[in-house]
């Protein structure tokens, strides 16, 4: 099976990797051992909000250069300041082209709201969904907030309670639909993704509307889950023209519907631009000649190799098996490539969860253009993308999808200048 | 030994890091709530089930084992195994007059073959699926696929000869479908292999996979056929050196997964040389000179990609060797279940069920201006024509009509 570029990985690092290529007539192939991380995302995008020393960031074009100084094998490290601030900005353009309408800017990290009803920076959110522009205070003074009744993993009362402390009120209601209750028959699966497919129901539309209308709202706007916008992203839209004011989304507990969503809808667009997408096959080993990959084989492809001119490996960190450690070390499993990580175990990771953790900064080793590196040597034609690369922490930094993009289009735009 | 050094679970269950990947892309837990959804019935049920066998929930039985669980699980689970695997074990059901009349394909359709225009006639008729419906809960709403006045395997026989004259040869398993209802699919193969300068042969005995025989929960029997099967495909693979090919995906991938994972049957001897007809004919064509030469007919078609190709991961190949004809229109529907699932669909229980897991994928189809939806499993087929207005073909069969 012959392709330009092979990517391993299909998440959002792979997707964005080939989406860019395929918009330039590359022919792309993506082999993805399973579905993503994307579904757990918060509905945001991080790009830089702390500093390795704790400092917090407010502009990261600004703050990357210090960045780079303490953390020398920094992927943003690796593409220099100019080349970090040129894709930062281009990334945006890139996201809202394919039709992911996002809002913020790489100048002036703002606000999102999580679950719990705290603040927290970040890059780009979903413009659907509530944020703010100051890390003390809301947008509006007071809002109404909405839930499922039985839904478990939304918690009206713990928004209220940290909106209060910011000077915000709330109100809460709890609704139902029909539809709902039939979906409560199993209590346990009462969950986003099966309530995200009864709200988007344009049969359903109505009702909400009603329910909305029905209680006297003097607030300013109106929070409901993100269990919006699975398949239908006019509920909304609806909602807000019949309540004659704002309607936001907060996330709630995984599965992330936005995550679920941004991932159909980049797998869907990679594949409308004539990308081929193998889901549920790994792959499984590789010929090296020389220094550059020939060919690699899927365990579903068998003896039927993929030949590619460039290689890309996406295949994020632990969660998603790019990365594996064992009791004594850490290692990449498709082509046993150069593993960033501390030799003793006990330096892997700090008894308390919420400290900063060595192990999140391991990953494979790149040169500067993230070539990878195979007991020391360059391979020409393999690249290495997001979550897999070393050094850097996206938990306490906050710079994971920011890795996961601009590693990407970099990745790209180099295999296209060749 | 360092037992955390080494994963030691049957199918990889202890993997499983609850993210609940799998239940979003399950179709069943996404249609009915009575089902519990692949986390729960798979490897967190698993963990209850290790403990004390009552924990087995009978709601399993809706699991319509189309493996999207396992294709979606970012931690190599093998979810679907898990759950068949269950039902094997714990369940305490035992099977009814008519799953064993539903499953049990070779003895139905040697029946009915002989008789074929009475039978086709008696079930097409109103009254008949009435009393089906009320006397063995076979839904109304289902029409079973027409049975041929005479088997491929008796066509075949007047063929042997001729195909014994080829230089190269395949070893063709049929399956039911080719064999009792669609002989022609058959001959579609017989034709395109031909074409490319390959004969034909079937294996000394051939019964049917069992697919439908271990989801209704006759496991001896489906490892009896098993057994007949694999020593057929022995005989071919390892003794003639000749490679089995066929049509059907579901076969494909019971033969060759279903049989290791869930009867206990090693397959690994020859697993390697039993693949889809398609992707055979993809590998020859691409690493030999061989071509088939196709007629300037225009031709509309959509793809639709079975679960178990999913799982194979092999739509690939059938879809590039549609894209080999000069002047077809191909539009690859986006990859879903059907919702008929075999004999699932034909349950009175389940067909609600079934018509809300296929809605989404008739509503494509309908929408699509195509000439015939086409895919390689034959119960996506009966589910299409059933549901839609659109005639269904397998690739093979696309590929002979534009041999001319």
């Amino acid at each position: 099976m012959k392709f330009d570029t092979v990517i391993i990985g299909g998440g959002l690092s792979g997707l964005t990797c080939g989406i860019r290529l395929l918009q330039q007539g590359h022919r792309c192939a993506i082999v993805s051992s399973g579905q993503s991380a994307l579904h757990f995302s918060s509905g945001s995008f991080d790009l830089l909000n702390v500093l390795p020393d704790g400092e917090a960031v407010t502009d990261p074009r600004r703050s990357v250069k210090d960045l780079i100084r303490m953390s020398p094998c920094h992927p943003y490290a690796k593409l220099g300041e100019n080349k970090f601030g040129e894709l930062a900005g281009e990334s945006e353009a890139f996201l809202t082209g394919i039709g992911l309408p996002v809002q913020g800017d790489s100048m002036e990290n703002h606000y999102r709201i999580t679950p719990m009803g705290t603040l927290k920076p970040t890059w780009l959110s979903a413009s659907d969904f509530a944020v703010s522009k100051s890390e003390r205070e809301l947008p509006w003074k007071k809002v109404s907030i909405f839930n499922i009744a039985g839904f478990l993993d939304f918690y009206p009362r713990f928004i209220a309670d940290e909106f209060a402390k910011m000077g915000t009120k709330s109100d809460i209601h709890l609704f139902s639909l029909p539809d709902l209750d039939y979906l409560r028959r199993n209590p346990s699966e009462l969950r986003s993704t099966n309530i995200a497919r009864i709200l988007d129901k344009e049969s359903n539309k109505d009702e909400l509307v009603r329910i909305l209308g029905k209680v006297a709202l003097d607030s300013e706007a109106i929070v409901f889950p993100a269990c919006f916008g699975l398949e239908n992203t006019n509920i909304l839209a609806a909602l807000r023209k019949a309540a004659g004011k704002p309607v936001y989304l907060i996330p709630t507990l995984p599965p992330s519907i936005i995550g679920i969503h941004t991932q159909q809808y980049m797998h869907d667009y990679f594949i409308h631009l004539g990308g081929v997408y193998m889901l549920g096959d790994t792959v499984k080993r590789a010929d090296v000649e020389d220094n550059r990959v020939m060919r690699v084989y899927s365990y579903n492809h068998g003896n039927i190799p993929f030949n590619a001119g460039n290689i890309v490996l996406a295949t994020g960190s632990y969660f998603s098996q790019g990365l594996i450690a064992t009791r004594s070390r850490v290692y990449e499993p498709v082509f046993d490539l150069d593993v960033s990580y501390n030799p003793g175990r006990e330096d892997w990771y700090n008894r308390n969860m919420f400290d900063r953790q060595n192990y999140q900064e391991f990953g494979v080793k790149t040169n500067e253009t993230f070539n990878a590196l195979c007991k020391g040597k360059v391979i020409e034609n393999l690249y290495v993308s997001g979550a897999l690369l070393e050094g850097f922490n996206p938990v306490k930094e906050g710079s994971g999808a920011g890795v996961s993009i601009l590693s990407a289009l970099f990745i790209a735009d180099k295999i296209l200048s060749k | 030994m360092n037992l955390q050094q080494h994963n030691i679970s049957d199918n990889n269950f202890e993997q499983c890091i609850k993210c609940t990947i799998c239940t979003v892309y399950c179709p069943v837990a996404a249609v009915n709530p009575a089902y519990p959804g692949p986390k729960q019935a798979g490897p967190d049920g698993e963990r209850l089930r290790l403990k004390k066998s009552n924990f087995y929930d009978e709601a399993l039985k809706y699991c319509i084992n189309c493996k999207r669980c396992e294709v979606a699980c970012p931690s190599n689970v093998k979810i679907g195994d898990i759950i068949q695997s269950a039902r094997i074990k714990y369940s305490k059901k035992k099977p009814k007059l008519r799953d064993y009349i539903l499953a049990n394909t070779d003895i139905v359709g040697s029946l009915a073959t002989p008789f074929a225009p009475i039978v086709n006639l008696a079930l097409g008729l109103k009254p008949m699926k009435s009393v089906l419906d009320v006397a063995l809960k076979i839904d109304h709403h289902r029409t079973f696929p027409k049975y041929s006045f005479g088997t491929f395997e008796s066509w075949y026989k007047k063929q042997a000869d001729k195909q014994k004259k080829f230089k190269e040869q395949v070893s063709y398993f049929h399956g039911c479908y080719a064999n009792y209802n669609n002989p022609q699919l058959g001959k579609d193969l017989v034709k395109v292999f031909n074409a490319l300068g390959i004969g034909v042969q079937l294996l000394r005995k051939e019964k049917c996979c069992g697919v439908a025989l271990i989801s209704n929960g006759l496991i001896g029997q489906a490892k009896k056929q098993a057994e007949v099967n694999m020593a057929s495909i022995r005989e071919s693979v390892l003794e003639k050196n000749i490679p089995v090919v066929a049509t059907s995906s579901t076969c494909t991938f019971t033969i060759r997964d279903e049989y290791p994972h869930l009867l206990d049957i090693d397959t690994s001897d020859v697993r390697d040389n039993v693949e889809l007809a398609t992707r055979y004919i993809y590998r020859l064509l691409s690493i030999t000179d061989v071509k088939l030469k196709f007629g300037k007919e225009k031709i509309k078609v959509a793809y639709h990609t079975p679960c178990h190709m999913e799982k194979l991961g092999w739509s690939y190949y059938s879809i590039e060797l549609l894209k080999l004809i000069p002047n077809i229109e191909l539009k690859v529907l986006d990859s879903q279940c059907c919702g008929i699932a075999g004999t699932y669909g034909f349950k009175k229980e389940n067909y609600k069920t079934s018509q809300d897991i296929g809605a989404s994928l008739f509503g494509q189809i309908e929408a699509s201006d195509t000439d015939y939806v086409v895919t390689d499993c034959e119960t996506c087929k009966w589910q299409i024509e059933m549901s839609t207005t659109k005639r269904c073909e397998h690739p093979i069969s696309i590929l002979a009509k534009a041999l001319g």
